[in-house]
């Protein structure tokens, strides 16, 4: 009997990619921000990620950003991409961003176009070989769109 | 002498390939591995015998109920009880629900207090929030962290304590309770003790009359039966006071339209078609456990924890958690890297083959008191040995260059 795939280490080196492992040992926009205008903690209580996210908005886009937090690699990589990415969006964007983000996660259709729009964020998808990680990877995602749904005005 | 490879044999998942690799499980504290005659007895019982118990005249049906309460007798063997006192339940935590519902909650008042310890798992602490809660009675705690000490039982031990309800062995800490102190303490009170052997019955002979203890709970798939059943052992006087858990077939002995009367001990909290099948495995496991004997599973498990634990003290990043070396402990570590999640280790650890669990192993409380929110643990069996655990601390190696 054999579960997973023979590979399983190259299915390891495909979740955590030389991108994810940078961004979890660097983590971008880590700083803490102050006079933010939205912030929100987001956690796994099951395995314990959490995330920090404060946003700083300046005529319907987000002007400046921290995201911080504690957890495992895929968790707090994740949050470093999302931080890279969101810089100068509005909220459609951020909402599009979002569904994408999604979208590959679950491994659902995505136009090329999208998937070109996801830059960086790209090197997540090995994760989607390790089901019970995939909350790992969408704790950030899923607290920004809880915080801008409530918080941002088109 | 036992043969450890022969025992191996007698579990054909051990010779699986988990990811290419060849299995390792050291996720005995969640739920064991089952040997074949477990196994296959499920399926004799569907394939040759399937029928309801305690109901028909019909030959099926009397071999059913014979070997239902076979299975019985030798759980109740297991732990040196006697039969009638042998309650069938769904797991551990089922267990320890019916003694809330049933005895709890009608003998406990906001007079009173329950002491736990720190260390529950969550089974044995939120139930007893809920008692609480409902009855208004204080919940008390002892602090396990650094070990068990009577003196500090004895300092919130008083006469007004009605319950005390304690593991056996911590699932996360792996510490040993010495259960005859606690028993010695409230001899001649009206304190009631409540066992929680979950991770002892499993792995350590355990005696229900030698201990002198009010009530017993564990679970048959910790100890190589089938998930799904799970025993309460009570006092005969206890049960026979208490009242029924759930009420229907099965658990009456005369019913008239306004009323019923309560069948004998243990059918009382036994309502509805029991678990046939698994109460029939649990039986063949226990019989599989005496077999080899439960000091031997004991002393082999002591000598793999006490392996694993000074390997671990080599290591400057990794604390396991709990008192090493000063306290006895059976084969449960749990630990944490200084940087490293422990979900990142188990799914390393997964594409090595070996299995390990990760998270809050439902003590988050406990879990929180280290200033984390998740370890790794590591837990042994009788079918582990002293390689796997070289492998283990080889592919940990490879952890800790991976991710730094």
């Amino acid at each position: 009997m054999n579960m997973g795939g023979l590979s399983g280490l190259d299915d390891l080196n495909e979740m955590y990619e030389s991108i994810i492992l940078d961004h979890y040992r660097n983590p971008r926009k880590s700083e803490k921000i102050e006079n933010s205008d939205f912030e929100i903690n987001v956690n796994n209580p099951f395995c314990g990620d959490e995330l920090f996210i404060q946003l700083k908005i300046n005529e319907g886009i987000v002007d400046d950003l921290s995201i911080s937090g504690n957890g495992c690699a895929i968790s707090q990589s994740s949050g470093s991409l999302l931080a890279e990415s969101i810089q100068n969006l509005n909220k459609d964007q951020i909402l599009i961003l979002i569904t994408n983000v999604r979208k590959m996660m679950k491994d659902e259709d995505i136009s090329e176009e999208d998937r070109d729009s996801l830059g960086d964020i790209e090197a997540l998808e090995g994760v989607k070989k390790f089901p019970v990680r995939i909350k790992c990877a969408l704790l950030g995602w899923a607290g920004l769109e809880d915080l801008i749904k409530d918080k941002m005005t088109s | 002498m036992i043969n450890f490879d022969n025992i191996r044999k007698d579990f054909p998942i051990l010779d699986s390939k988990v990811n290419g690799q060849n299995l390792i499980y050291f996720d005995n504290a969640a739920t064991s591995q089952k040997p074949k005659k477990v196994i296959d007895s499920i399926s004799d019982y569907y394939t040759n015998y399937n029928s309801n118990v305690h109901r028909g005249v019909h030959t099926l049906s009397m071999k059913a109920t014979d070997a239902y309460e076979e299975g019985r007798n030798k759980v109740a063997k297991l732990i040196n009880a006697p039969t009638d006192c042998i309650i069938w339940t769904r797991n551990t935590t089922e267990s320890l629900n019916l003694i809330a519902t049933s005895w709890a909650i009608n003998n406990i008042s906001e007079d009173n207090n329950i002491i736990i310890t720190n260390a529950e798992h969550h089974s044995n602490l939120v139930t007893w929030q809920q008692v609480s809660k409902k009855t208004g009675c204080e919940l008390r705690f002892l602090d396990i962290t650094d070990g068990f000490n009577i003196n500090e039982l004895k300092n919130i031990f008083d006469v007004n304590t009605s319950l005390i309800s304690i593991t056996h062995m911590s699932n996360v800490l792996g510490y040993v309770i010495p259960i005859e102190q606690i028993t010695e303490l409230i001899s001649g009170t009206n304190t009631k003790i409540i066992v929680d052997g979950a991770q002892s019955v499993p792995h350590m002979p355990v005696d229900v009359s030698d201990l002198d203890i009010d009530f017993l709970t564990f679970s048959a798939h910790k100890m190589m039966g089938p998930t799904g059943i799970g025993v309460l052992y009570g006092k005969k006087e206890l049960l026979l006071d208490m009242q029924p858990f759930l009420f229907g077939g099965d658990m009456i002995i005369e019913v008239s339209y306004d009323d019923a009367k309560w069948n004998q001990l243990p059918y009382k909290f036994e309502a509805g078609t029991p678990n046939i099948a698994d109460a029939i495995a649990t039986g063949v496991a226990a019989d599989y456990l005496s077999n080899i004997g439960m000091e031997n599973i004991w002393n082999h498990e002591l000598e793999l924890s006490k392996y694993a634990l000074n390997k671990f003290s080599s290591y400057d990043k990794f604390t396991v958690l709990g008192d090493n070396f000063s306290h006895l402990r059976g084969g449960v570590i749990s630990f944490i890297h200084d940087k490293i999640h422990p979900h990142d280790i188990g799914t390393f650890l997964d594409q090595k083959g070996i299995a390990i669990r990760t998270g809050h192993h439902c003590a988050m409380p406990l879990i929180r008191s280290y200033d984390t929110s998740a370890a790794a643990r590591i837990s042994f069996y009788i079918y582990n040995s002293i390689e796997e655990i070289d492998s283990f601390f080889e592919a940990l190696n490879e952890v800790e260059e991976y991710f730094s």
